[in-house]
């Protein structure tokens, strides 16, 4: 199945009772608190325009109250937009009628959830197929599928539990293979991981990086954590206060962030991990002594990779092979280390 | 009272509608309820028929059946109900006392016009619960309904179903229905409104149509509250079994009222034991089968 891109453009959402209103308003520059003292509206999304990549994974960053997942949201419209459009496939999903849309939920999307969303009252497989059965699949069919996606996800054997028997971290592998046995193209998900702990949350993204170097879905992630956002993310984009302040890779965020709230969210980081091999690089000066790397190798691997061979110098290679580049300890060390502040690296830079 | 020199009449008497006025009216309404009656007596009639023909059919298979086939039927429903032995004894213990008092009869008559009218109750107060929960102006409407319905003395409203079907046994089980279908309703309303928001939304996402929402989400996990509902509904038609056989209801219920009217100590006491039985055996069977059903909650992860 080709996988689509989603584009969502010029996409508002205010609560209250007389949303249209107040659009035209917002656009020309009402303010959140503004509308909400005046007339008792609540601002959700301004303006929001991503181009989610066909294939990719899309990580919608922010805080809580800045949007994110009332974002997602609208992608299977479980909110109704205030304005805008949602396009997938050439279709724009806001003016779909009510059956088109129970259709595009059906085939086109799943979703999977923060608090999991299990039935209780259903087993572990009876949940997978959940899908399938509001598709009117037969159960032969359904549950051939379904313990397919239960092995996938690792969760062999527990077919027969029922949701509260399991962890939260087997929990959401549930939430997963019941997304993933609807066989959709684009795959939601709202703060998934966020309600795991550290340790089964990186297990649980490793397992949706495996699945998706296989699956190329359209991926639409919602997430808190900048820390996943970069891990997952081949694209980011950071709301807040319903607003898209700055959308790129994870490389062009940590490197130059748009303004000062982003640049205090990416002092934490560990740069060694989002920072590619090719960014730092020095130009290729004919001498191609050393390790060889890869272009888009992170920091973090080209420096393991150096100390294990023990040299201190590599050359940076192109998909071809050709050696593009020279990257030395000293350079690397430099790039990962969190400059001091914003200002400091913007003059480094110069 | 002295108080009443310096005031004008009308704030210290009551200024009530004139007796005169009153009979009028009274007689007014009581007329056209009788003429309305008399008008769609056929309509009344084709009513009763069914609820008739399906009570005396239960209540004779129950009274003729010979009491160990009843008995034994209704210690295996009693056990694949509860699935527990306790009970089960319980009730064969229960039921045989019954029996040994020569209760057997009277107490298989009010089984009969309880099983029908629970049934009932279920049928109508189910739907009417659902539609609730889905529309707030449904609930709007219907809350206030239930509320007069639940505190209107069950005496009260036995006078429209005399006025309206008569004496008999039917009037008696429309009464009953009528006192024991508001918990159905509400409880119903509460279980479907409880059902955990994400969950549905879970549902919506995935593209359910109401009516899969309904039968995969909402029902099966408005259940337990259900259970209870029904639970709710035959302990409310036992008590009004007793009541009803002032309108022609047999069994039990008209043993206590005639120990009532003559003083039959004894006689009304065995009596009211043979109502808390089967009360207590209804409600352990109901409670323990609503319990089975949710077992996929008990066991939780720690």
């Amino acid at each position: 199945m080709a996988s689509h891109g989603i584009e969502i453009k010029g996409l508002y959402k205010i609560f209250g009772s007389n949303a249209r209103q107040h659009v035209e308003a917002v656009r020309n520059g009402l303010s959140k608190a503004e509308l909400n003292e005046r007339y008792g509206h609540v601002l959700g999304l301004k303006d929001i325009n991503i181009s989610m990549p066909a294939g990719g994974i899309t990580v919608v960053m922010g805080l809580s109250g800045s949007g994110k997942s009332t974002l997602i949201r609208h992608i299977n419209r479980l909110i109704e937009p205030t304005y805008g459009e949602v396009v997938y496939d050439g279709v724009n999903v806001c003016g779909m009628n009510e059956r088109d849309l129970r259709e595009f939920r059906r085939h086109k999307t799943a979703m999977v959830f923060q608090k999991f969303a299990l039935l209780p009252h259903r087993t572990v497989i009876e949940n997978t197929v959940y899908g399938l059965d509001i598709q009117g699949v037969s159960r032969s069919e359904s549950l051939k599928k379904g313990q397919y996606w239960i092995d996938r996800v690792g969760l062999s054997g527990f077919e027969h539990h029922y949701p509260n028997q399991l962890s939260g971290g087997m929990q959401q592998r549930v939430g997963l293979a019941r997304a993933l046995t609807n066989d959709a193209d684009i795959l939601l998900m709202d703060e998934a991981y966020s309600a795991l702990d550290p340790l089964i949350r990186v297990d649980m993204q490793t397992v949706l990086l495996d699945l998706q170097a296989e699956l190329k879905k359209t991926v639409v992630f919602i997430t808190h954590d900048l820390d996943e956002a970069l891990r997952l993310g081949d694209k980011i984009a950071i709301l807040r206060d319903g607003q898209v302040v700055q959308q790129g890779t994870g490389q062009e965020i940590v490197l130059s962030p748009a303004d000062d709230y982003i640049t205090a969210f990416v002092k934490e980081v560990n740069r060694g991990r989002v920072i590619q091999a090719k960014t730092v690089m020095k130009p290729f000066d004919g001498a191609a002594d050393g390790v060889r790397i890869e272009a888009t190798t992170t920091l973090e691997a080209a420096a393991k990779a150096m100390t294990e061979s023990g040299q201190t110098k590599a050359t940076i290679i192109d998909e071809a092979g050709t050696p593009i580049g020279t990257l030395d300890l000293q350079t690397m060390m430099a790039a990962m280390v969190t400059p001091a502040g914003s200002d400091a690296s913007m003059m480094a830079a110069e | 009272m002295a108080i009443c020199e310096f005031l004008p009449r009308a704030f210290c008497r009551f200024p009530a509608i004139s007796d005169s006025t009153i009979r009028q009216l009274r007689q007014v309404i009581d007329d056209g309820f009788r003429g309305l009656v008399r008008e769609y007596g056929y309509i009344i009639d084709a009513l009763k028929a069914p609820l008739q023909w399906f009570l005396n059919y239960l209540e004779r298979l129950f009274t003729t059946s010979p009491w160990t086939v009843v008995l034994i039927v209704m210690l295996l429903v009693v056990y694949f109900g509860s699935r527990s032995i306790r009970i089960t004894i319980g009730t064969a213990i229960g039921m045989l006392l019954i029996g040994l008092f020569g209760l057997w009869e009277d107490t298989m008559t009010t089984l009969a016009i309880v099983t029908v009218s629970t049934l009932i109750a279920i049928i109508i107060g189910l739907p009417i619960g659902i539609l609730m929960a889905r529309s707030e102006r449904v609930q709007g409407v219907i809350n206030p309904i239930l509320d007069v319905m639940q505190t209107m003395p069950s005496f009260v409203y036995l006078i429209p179903v005399v006025v309206i079907f008569g004496i008999g046994k039917v009037p008696g089980l429309i009464a009953v229905v009528i006192y024991a279908v508001p918990p159905m309703i509400r409880l119903t309303n509460l279980g479907i409104r409880l059902v955990d928001k994400e969950v549905l939304e879970a549902a919506d996402a995935f593209g359910s149509s109401r009516g899969q929402k309904l039968w995969n989400v909402q029902m099966p996990l408005a259940l337990p509250t259900i259970m209870a509902g029904i639970n709710q509904t035959i302990m409310m038609s036992l008590a009004m079994v007793v009541v009803a056989s002032m309108v022609g209801v047999g069994g039990l219920g008209r043993n206590t009222l005639q120990a009532i009217n003559n003083q039959f100590f004894t006689f009304g006491f065995l009596n009211g034991f043979a109502l808390v039985a089967i009360a207590i055996i209804f409600d352990r069977t109901s409670q323990a089968f609503g319990k089975r059903l949710q077992r996929h909650t008990e066991v939780v992860h720690g």
